[in-house]
């Protein structure tokens, strides 16, 4: 069986976090991500960039509405996900717009965060 | 200092004027960040102060400033490398990947440009006010404190604004490219609309200075016209003709005291007849094409209402004709209202107020202030006032700005008196 595991958290936070906080808390990150590799638990995982870089789509007769930030409806809930590799933003909103769930609800399409390691 | 070098400094100025935009467009292609495009836009025409009196001017001033720009930012680029091995990495790239134009001296981009820097700046993903904010500041040139007296906003929340939408282009990879043939049409309209919101904020907007609100006006005709000599598109000369006719009765518009005056009371012979030639030379142009628009034909409409000497020479059948086309291109209750309001003006006010009403019985135009403020002219027309001053109530309660809301008192007022007096 496949879990996905979605992480919630205030952004404020990590904003307000110091050099050493954010360290500690990455470092946590990286101990946890060797364990479940060693575990055999690990499939994939990525940190997203904040919401400020979210971009929503909805289709809706035949017209993509695009809109600035992750504006699901409340009555919308999560019902998957495709990570996509995209040129650039319109290349993946393009795509995004193909996902036949965007004429029924909405897609957040949101950059993946980049380590420099 | 010698004639010569204060010639050069006079010409690094004009340039900075005329130039500076098209110079920072380039840079932002070549250098893939507003910020660093910025600094690097900066420098340059620094560098031009320091030179340009000293060696001559180049014969290429713009190709000149873009090459010192560049330059310059891949030389920042490469020191913060000695601490940041990644910036190595950036420099390298932004050095290989070498411009034809800068060398060449050739023009040819640098319009291309602008157009790419316009669809980044009026990008659907970026919020509205960004998309404004970001355009009027980049393409437009003007500076974050102008945009925020004329939208009203504090400067620092602008500035804020300003700084989240670059952030986002960064961070999202909004492409600095004039979109494909499949998404253009859909991407230019993006683009008007948000050209045409600056110049209704400088049209309509009753507080701010007169001056302020000129400019945005100015500003708008300005990027529309430069969109049109970059693109041709039926609806970019469209939407600049409409603003031309707008803004062609700009000095009829207002009275002394600043309150508005409507189309049919103003004085024509105040109407700016250059503006209206070239708007309906743009309206004729647009109509012949093979994609007849909103814009192209609201500009149309304001073209009736131009060519008329007096208000009573208004061809409203025409007007009529013109709201049916649009209604069927651009289904809209405010059109639907517009056209009842014509079709008065042809066919008398009981056909018009028959149609209001029945636009008004199907719902969203019952709220609208605007639908109860044309039916209590109407009746007013039709000798039937005190259903007027009832309308009139009606509308003044829906009417949210303050304009509309002192428009309204006033007219009241004025019927409050005759009423007083019959």
């Amino acid at each position: 069986m496949k879990y996905l595991c979605l992480i919630y958290d205030e952004e404020s936070l990590w904003q307000k976090m110091s050099p050493d906080e954010m360290g500690k808390v990455m470092g946590e990150y990286n101990a946890f991500g060797e364990d479940i590799k060693a575990s055999g638990h690990f499939i994939g995982g990525n940190a997203l960039q904040p919401t400020s870089s979210a971009t929503t789509i909805r289709v809706r007769n035949g017209k993509t509405i695009t809109s600035d930030g992750p504006f699901a409806e409340t009555k919308e809930q999560l019902g998957g996900y495709y990570l996509i590799e995209a040129k650039d933003l319109n290349d993946a909103l393009q795509v995004a717009s193909r996902i036949p769930g965007a004429k029924l609800g909405s897609v957040e399409v949101r950059p993946i965060m980049v380590f420099n390691s | 200092m010698t004639d010569a070098s204060t010639r050069a400094r006079e010409l690094v100025e004009s340039t900075y004027r005329s130039d500076s935009r098209r110079v920072l467009a380039t840079l932002v292609r070549l250098l893939g960040d507003f910020d660093v495009a910025e600094e690097a836009l900066h420098d340059a025409f620094a560098a031009a102060l320091e030179q340009w009196p000293v060696d001559g001017v180049p014969a290429n001033p713009r190709a000149w400033l873009v090459s010192a720009g560049r330059f310059r930012a891949i030389d920042h680029i490469r020191r913060r490398a000695r601490f940041d091995a990644r910036h190595a990495e950036i420099a390298a790239e932004l050095e290989s990947h070498v411009p034809v134009s800068v060398h060449g001296g050739d023009d040819d981009e640098i319009p291309d440009d602008r157009l790419r820097l316009i669809f980044a700046c009026c990008h659907p993903a970026l919020a509205i006010e960004a998309q404004v904010a970001l355009t009027l500041r980049t393409v437009g040139g003007l500076t974050t404190e102008e945009i925020a007296r004329a939208f009203l906003v504090p400067a620092p929340t602008l500035a804020q604004r300003i700084v989240r939408a670059k952030n986002k282009i960064r961070d999202a990879r909004i492409p600095y490219e004039i979109p494909g043939q499949a998404e253009l049409p859909e991407r230019i309209d993006a683009v008007l609309a948000v050209i045409y919101l600056i110049f209704n904020e400088g049209h309509s907007a009753t507080f701010g200075d007169e001056l302020t609100r000129a400019d945005m006006c100015a500003e708008s005709i300005r990027l529309a016209r430069m969109l049109a000599e970059l693109h041709e598109d039926s609806e970019v000369d469209g939407l600049l003709a409409l603003m031309l006719l707008h803004d062609s009765r700009r000095a009829a518009r207002i009275a002394g005291d600043g309150e508005p005056i409507l189309l049919d009371d103003q004085d024509r012979t105040l109407w700016d007849q250059a503006k209206i030639r070239e708007g309906i030379a743009l309206t004729t142009r647009a109509l012949a094409s093979r994609r007849v628009g909103p814009y192209a034909l609201q500009a149309a409409i304001a073209a009736v209402h131009a060519e008329a000497r007096t208000a009573a020479e208004t061809d409203w059948g025409e007007i009529v004709g013109l709201y049916d086309v649009l209604l069927r291109i651009q289904e809209s209750p405010v059109v639907e209202l517009n056209r009842a309001v014509a079709i008065a003006m042809r066919d008398g006010e009981t056909r018009g107020l028959e149609l209001i009403d029945s636009l008004m019985q199907h719902g969203e135009l019952a709220g609208y202030y605007l639908a109860h403020s044309a039916r209590g002219a109407l009746l007013l027309r039709a000798d039937r006032k005190d259903e007027a001053i009832i309308s009139y109530k009606t509308a003044r309660s829906l009417a949210t700005q303050l304009q509309e809301q002192r428009f309204l008192d006033r007219r009241l007022a004025e019927l409050g008196e005759r009423s007083q007096r019959g």
